[in-house]
């Protein structure tokens, strides 16, 4: 397998698209909705937010016009790959009464396999993320049916957005893994063209189809320089070192009363992460009680009924859920799947109506835990 | 506590049909349910299946029939749920959802040559039970064997000949305490922590399971280290939200513990300091 990058034009792009639909794939990228930026459907770059760009700031998100025609010119909208890998409202299960009074269960069929044109590399690493939740040991049906057969065109970021941090978190801006092809848009006003690398088998036998020229040094050189100056340029940050044991040290820490006055417990941060990955069931049936099915919808631990045992709530308290939520993100969920369950994208910054930000408020657990221990 | 291997099933999320074998009350608000289990299915001590009720909803219970007999699937129920109430209503012949069993066990092989320190609140004798099962199975293997079980009211004590038969032995203590009675009871009234002084066993040679509401563990657990077991000695079964019972569904997180596959028993050594923490 050669490896080396090419370099594409727009109708490249575009004729990538149709190879992949080619392939058997659902293609699906960044659209505008409701005034936001997207995964939705996508059939040619027409549907991509050209010239579109977005702002960002804590609990503000806003579209913006840009003076060219770049294709990727904005950082991730409120949705990820989650919706399509980890989906919500989807049956676990279908079953039904049989004759003799019993039941038989039946495995839903899997839907078309995504392609993701566009997917950024914190959602990708976000992808990683959950493959250990969901097929480590037991195998999750509706994620690894949906996950079997995903193909990932990253599109690596030269312009963070307002609320990104993943530098921190070492998802960005540029994929190191997990993709089929990464592409990094250059544009200015001379010129206008994608650098394309291929990371699997099957992203370099797409590139092939395309017939596209090898990139140059300088070529190759610019893109790496955009990168490094996109690194450079992000806005915000997260020390992770000692964080984990920090944030658990700091369980009885008066913050988190602090930020319950704040924290509405809406769940807006746990439904934009990319990440997070709970859900609760609901077992239906038709009215003639005959056919039943289970579906699973996301949930959030900032629900009071999330915790629900017989008796009541065990976090009543919006203190609780929250701690609960930072907690397990940057720290326990460490032990349990041997790494952060954040990958610094912004979203839950974004997204809060109050505009809670999780770098700020781990950084100030982890500062009181510091100068607990020197007293 | 032993590991338990993965499941073999192809879809742990999926219930298999099994026939109820037979349905009782326990007490007013409990009752028992007996299945014929799948083929090959066997299960520990502490372990719990979740029971699926077609077409209303599922929930975990722990199983409390003699793991010797594993295809006897006993459960000892609270009817206080839309489910478990519907559960009530199952009769011998009819057929219920299972999937299990998860979760991890008691210590009942690492008790081998120990005193054997059972504490149970209320409902939670019922997971309790099939270690002692298992224990008075090879009573050889074991020290000294005590029961303690403190429960709301008279009424409420749940396995009541079985209770009788045990504390006719004379190879086990049983203690029971009752939080509230009338003049017709001449048994202790008090909560359970308070039996455990009064208990005969040796502290520095045995081994607690501790089964019952939170507030009852985070007590009991203290006493039992007061009176000089170690804390990697005390075993607690918690009790969380679960909805999968794999690890998926994130209900049942207890610090970085999911209750339904890392749990549910865990050491005092291991939680104590969490259960002393408002709301984890």
């Amino acid at each position: 397998m050669t490896t080396a990058p090419v370099i594409l034009d727009r109708a490249a792009i575009d004729a990538m698209i149709g190879v992949i639909e080619g392939r058997g794939h659902r293609v699906v990228g960044p659209v505008v909705r409701s005034g936001a930026v997207v995964l939705g459907d996508l059939s040619s770059t027409a549907d991509l937010p050209v010239g579109i760009s977005d702002e960002q700031t804590p609990g503000r998100y806003r579209l913006t016009a840009r003076d060219d025609e770049a294709l990727f010119g904005y950082v991730v909208g409120p949705s990820s790959a989650k919706p399509f890998l980890h989906a919500t409202g989807v049956p676990v299960w279908q079953g039904e009464r049989t004759a003799d009074g019993s039941f038989a269960t039946r495995k839903p069929e899997a839907p078309t396999p995504v392609a993701f044109i566009g997917i950024r590399p914190c959602d990708l690493a976000a992808i990683g993320i959950q493959d250990k939740v969901f097929l480590n040991g037991y195998r999750d049906g509706v994620y690894g049916d949906r996950r079997e057969g995903v193909f990932s065109v990253v599109v690596n970021c030269v312009e963070p957005g307002g609320t990104c941090f993943c530098t921190s978190m070492g998802t960005g801006p540029r994929a190191s893994k997990g993709y089929d092809i990464a592409v990094t848009e250059v544009i200015d006003d001379e010129e206008h063209w994608f650098l394309a690398e291929p990371g699997s088998d099957a992203g370099q036998e797409v590139l092939a189809q395309l017939g596209a020229a090898p990139a140059s040094d300088d070529e190759r050189v610019r893109v790496e320089n955009l990168l490094v100056d996109a690194a450079d340029r992000m806005g915000r940050g997260l020390d992770t070192e000692g964080l984990p044991e920090a944030i658990k040290a700091s369980m009885e820490s008066p913050r988190w009363d602090e930020i319950a006055k704040r924290c509405m417990a809406c769940a807006n941060c746990t439904l934009v992460c990319p990440t997070c990955f709970c859900a609760t069931v609901e077992d239906e049936t038709d009215l003639a009680g005959l056919e039943a099915q289970r579906v699973r919808r996301w949930d959030s631990c900032f629900n009071e009924e999330f915790s629900y045992i017989h008796g009541g709530s065990l976090r009543p308290s919006t203190y609780a859920r929250y701690r609960q939520w930072l907690t397990h993100k940057l720290s326990t969920w460490v032990d349990q799947f041997g790494e952060m369950g954040c990958v610094g994208c912004g979203r839950c910054i974004t997204w809060c109506p109050v505009g809670i930000d999780i770098t700020v408020e781990a950084a100030a657990l982890a500062a009181a835990a510091k100068e607990a221990t020197h007293v | 506590m032993q590991t338990i291997p993965e499941s073999t099933q192809i879809d742990p999320m999926a219930p298999v049909p099994c026939k109820v074998t037979a349905q009782w009350d326990v007490t007013e608000d409990t009752f028992g349910l007996r299945l014929a289990a799948p083929a090959g299915y066997s299960f520990q001590p502490g372990q719990f299946n979740m029971l699926y009720q077609f077409g209303v909803g599922e929930v975990a219970i722990s199983i409390s029939g003699d793991p010797a007999y594993p295809e006897s699937l006993v459960h000892t129920i609270r009817g206080v749920g839309a489910v478990t109430k519907s559960l009530r209503n199952l009769r011998a012949g009819d057929v219920v959802g299972m999937r299990g069993p998860f979760g991890n066990s008691w210590p009942v092989e690492q008790a081998v040559g120990h005193d054997v320190v059972l504490v149970a609140g209320g409902i939670g004798l019922a997971p309790l039970r099939p270690a002692l099962l298992h224990v008075l199975n090879n009573r050889n293997d074991y020290g000294r064997v005590v029961l303690l079980y403190g429960t709301r009211t008279p009424r409420d004590i749940l396995f009541q000949q079985e209770l009788q038969e045990w504390r006719g032995r004379f190879d086990m203590d049983v203690l029971v305490a009752v939080d509230a009675a009338g003049r017709d009871w001449h048994g202790s009234v008090g909560v359970v922590t308070k039996l455990i002084g009064r208990a005969p066993f040796d502290p520095h040679n045995a081994v607690a399971m501790v089964c019952g509401p939170e507030i009852m563990m985070r007590f009991t657990g203290r006493e039992l280290v007061t009176r000089g077991i170690q804390p990697s000695m005390v075993y607690l079964s918690m009790e969380r939200n679960m909805k999968c019972a794999v690890g998926f569904c994130g209900h049942c997180q207890f610090g970085s513990a999911f209750v339904c596959k890392n749990g549910p028993v865990f050491t005092y050594d291991d939680i104590g300091d969490l259960l002393d923490i408002r709301e984890v």
